[in-house]
């Protein structure tokens, strides 16, 4: 007993001095320390491979403010690691959450108290981010997600959590603004809308934002909404219930199967607005394409991002490349939103010139990104008070000859849109 | 509310009913001459489906004259499973019988998955595409075609079953199997042949549907689950029930959809299945 008493302080003394010394040795060059992120992303399971292609947009985000690009006119790309922080890299740590809300809590526990992280990215999917930034809030880690959409996320009052890309409720939006704006720039007379969608979570969030808007633009007046169930065998009645409404243009909800059939049965009786504009990809699917030939070409889809970008941003071409030169795969939606969000964190840390959660998390919300140095079609990042980035914009992609061209914001079009669609062959 | 909508309305009830109707006749045969329940039917209008769209994949043969080589093979498949698997199960329990076909179920459709992968294939301009323009209502030419096709594949049926001696031999190994061989019916060879016509009637559904619905693995349980209401409600075992009974499936989620909500358009089909079986167990036409 008397020997472990005496020792014990020694051991403390001993630990202490090893400490300072630490200190010492690295203390001084702390500056060019890496900071750390934790990414939250599903690594496997169902969606493993969405999962590493928006990883992957992240990944190289990293590399451009790790590493020298010259040739690339983008913020960290010309030197070394971030500028703010002595030139310090940072390091990226992954952890898989498996699209498991309760995995992707635990995980976010473990990257900040085992790992340290200055800051969280991520998560794929909204309920994932939705556990997980708990932690953060309650931890009072800086957590930022570039492609989790649902709504709520940013209606929680949360101090600590950011989002770049544009909520549900936002997306809905966009489609008002595009017929504003065709409205005015083409005198197309678009007044009656209708809704169709499927009646899942996705589905009826849609349709509800939908009908929330209505208020704001409103010259336009809701027609009719149609809901249905997935996995229907014949959607005759929704299309006789469409065609007795009458509607100037339709707005769809729908997944790769109900697009084609919906789309087939419009042609068979004859139904044509004057737009179908879809939300979610799957009226411009390769699925959708090949199943329908050239009946697929006219309609349009909200996008968040296209390669067709590139003709007025020299910058997609340029990011789009290097992803697809190093993940062998050509970049999408997704990852160009996750990569956004990792460019936004790191301007973030390096104006907080800090690795202090309080700092990091001041500089977030005073964010103010200029849409020349950003890959995304947006009018530029900044957070309003619920953490939502407020510049986001949609564009629009029609199918063309078989091709889906963006065609709206006109400024930044690849070709120019049809409207109204001809006549079914 | 026109009588144009109306009538168009009837004929895509009419047209879908059919489709249900001959999927289910598939299935109650199985079910009235062996009392096994085919969990793998919905499967088995995949796998018709997916040799339609693949001749015209690679052939550009059309799904109409694919119709009777897409029957034959599903004929030939379906006795092949009688013979593989069925038979081997026969003198098993009730259970292992459930199972063998729900396990047939879930290989095809993880082989399907793992040949053709999870996306959406279509056939594309088939001669039965396009619409007729009767008096001011649209037709549209594949529903025209499944109502038409169906209808016939049914009368061949009805007549193969009760016209022809081997109809009456099927009829008899399916009331009393034992009695039948008694009699000199080879019973097993009739099960293979329940299983072989029950099968082809699902490769003639699957042709017809390909003309307008795309095929994926998990295709089966959109149709086959209306199927088994079908078969539920017509009467095990009763092919007049069936067909019966498909047309009104048909009919009522077309009528549901439109007049009620059609988030809610098979409500009324499992509603009225419940009634049925609450006031008649036995369902519409079936057999003490």
């Amino acid at each position: 007993m008397s020997r472990k008493r005496f020792r014990m302080p020694k051991l403390g003394y001993a630990s202490a001095i090893a400490i300072a010394m630490v200190g010492l040795a690295f203390g001084p060059a702390s500056a060019a320390d890496p900071v750390k992120v934790g990414a939250l992303y599903p690594l496997s399971g169902q969606v493993a491979k969405s999962g590493e292609d928006t990883l992957n947009g992240i990944r190289l985000a990293i590399d451009i403010v790790n590493n020298r690009h010259a040739d690339l006119k983008m913020p960290f790309a010309a030197g070394e690691g971030l500028p703010g922080l002595g030139g310090a890299k940072i390091e990226l740590i992954a952890a898989d959450h498996q699209g498991s809300p309760e995995i992707g809590a635990a995980e976010a526990e473990r990257l900040i108290v085992q790992r340290k992280v200055a800051a969280l990215i991520g998560a794929f999917h909204s309920s994932v981010a939705a556990t997980s930034s708990q932690v953060a809030e309650r931890m009072g880690t800086p957590y930022i997600s570039g492609e989790s959409e649902a709504s709520t996320l940013t209606e929680r009052g949360y101090k600590w959590f950011f989002r770049t890309t544009p909520s549900s409720r936002t997306q809905a939006r966009d489609f008002f603004t595009f017929l504003r704006d065709i409205n005015k720039s083409q005198n197309a007379g678009v007044k009656t809308i209708a809704v169709v969608h499927e009646n899942t979570l996705w589905g009826q969030e849609f349709q509800k934002s939908v009908e929330g808007y209505f208020k704001e633009f409103s010259e336009f007046k809701p027609a009719i909404m149609v809901g249905y169930q997935q996995g229907t065998a014949d959607v005759t009645s929704e299309v006789q219930k469409l065609i007795a409404a009458k509607p100037d243009v339709v707005f769809h909800a729908s997944y790769d199967a109900e697009a084609i059939l919906f789309a087939r049965t419009y042609k068979q009786f004859n139904f044509n607005p004057r737009a179908v504009l879809a939300i979610g990809a799957a009226f411009g699917s390769s699925a959708f394409r090949d199943a329908l030939g050239p009946d697929a070409n006219y309609f349009f889809v909200r996008e968040h991002w296209s390669r067709d970008l590139a003709s007025r941003n020299p910058l997609v071409g340029q990011v789009g490349k290097m992803y697809r030169d190093r993940y062998g795969k050509d970049m999408d939606g997704t990852p160009a939103r996750a990569f956004t969000a990792m460019m936004v964190l790191a301007d973030a840390l390096n104006r907080a010139g800090s690795t202090e959660p309080e700092k990091i998390r001041a500089a977030l919300a005073a964010t103010k990104i200029a849409p020349s140095d950003m890959i995304m079609p947006w009018e530029g990042v900044a957070f309003d008070k619920t953490g939502q980035n407020t510049l986001t914009r949609g564009i629009f992609v029609q199918t063309l000859d078989g091709v889906p061209k963006m065609t709206w914001p006109a400024d930044q079009a690849a070709a120019k849109l049809v409207f109204p669609r001809p006549a079914w062959r | 509310m026109s009588e144009q909508l109306i009538i168009q309305l009837i004929v895509s009830g009419l047209g879908m009913g059919f489709i249900f109707a001959l999927i289910a006749i598939g299935l109650t045969l199985i079910y009235g001459v062996m009392n096994v329940v085919n969990f793998a039917h919905g499967e088995f209008l995949m796998l018709g489906m997916y040799a339609s769209y693949l001749a015209y994949a690679t052939w550009g043969a059309d799904p109409l004259v694919t119709l009777p080589f897409v029957a034959a093979a599903m004929f030939l498949f379906g006795l092949m499973v009688y013979y593989l698997l069925i038979r081997k199960v026969l003198t098993g329990s009730m259970q292992s019988q459930i199972f063998a076909t729900f396990g047939l179920m879930v290989f095809l459709q993880a082989l399907a998955q793992f040949f053709m992968g999870a996306d959406y294939f279509a056939v594309q301009n088939s001669y039965l595409s396009g619409v007729i323009t009767l008096g001011g209502v649209i037709l549209p030419v594949p529903q025209v075609a499944a109502l038409v096709g169906s209808s016939l594949a049914t009368l061949v049926l009805y007549g193969l079953v009760f016209r022809t001696g081997v109809g009456r031999q099927l009829r008899a190994a399916s009331q009393d199997a034992q009695a039948a061989s008694t009699l000199g019916i080879n019973a097993s060879g009739m099960y293979a042949l329940a299983w072989g016509i029950g099968s082809a009637c699902v490769g003639v559904a699957a042709s017809l549907l390909s003309n307008f619905y795309y095929v994926f693995p998990r295709v089966g349980a959109i149709f086959v689950l209306l199927a088994y209401v079908a078969v539920a409600l017509g009467g095990f075992g009763s092919i007049h029930g069936a067909l019966v009974a498909g047309l009104l499936i048909g009919l009522l989620q077309v009528a549901s959809g439109f007049f009620i909500s059609s988030e809610l358009k098979f409500v009324p089909v499992y509603m009225l299945y419940l009634i049925v079986v609450l006031l008649r167990p036995r369902g519409l036409f079936g057999k003490m």
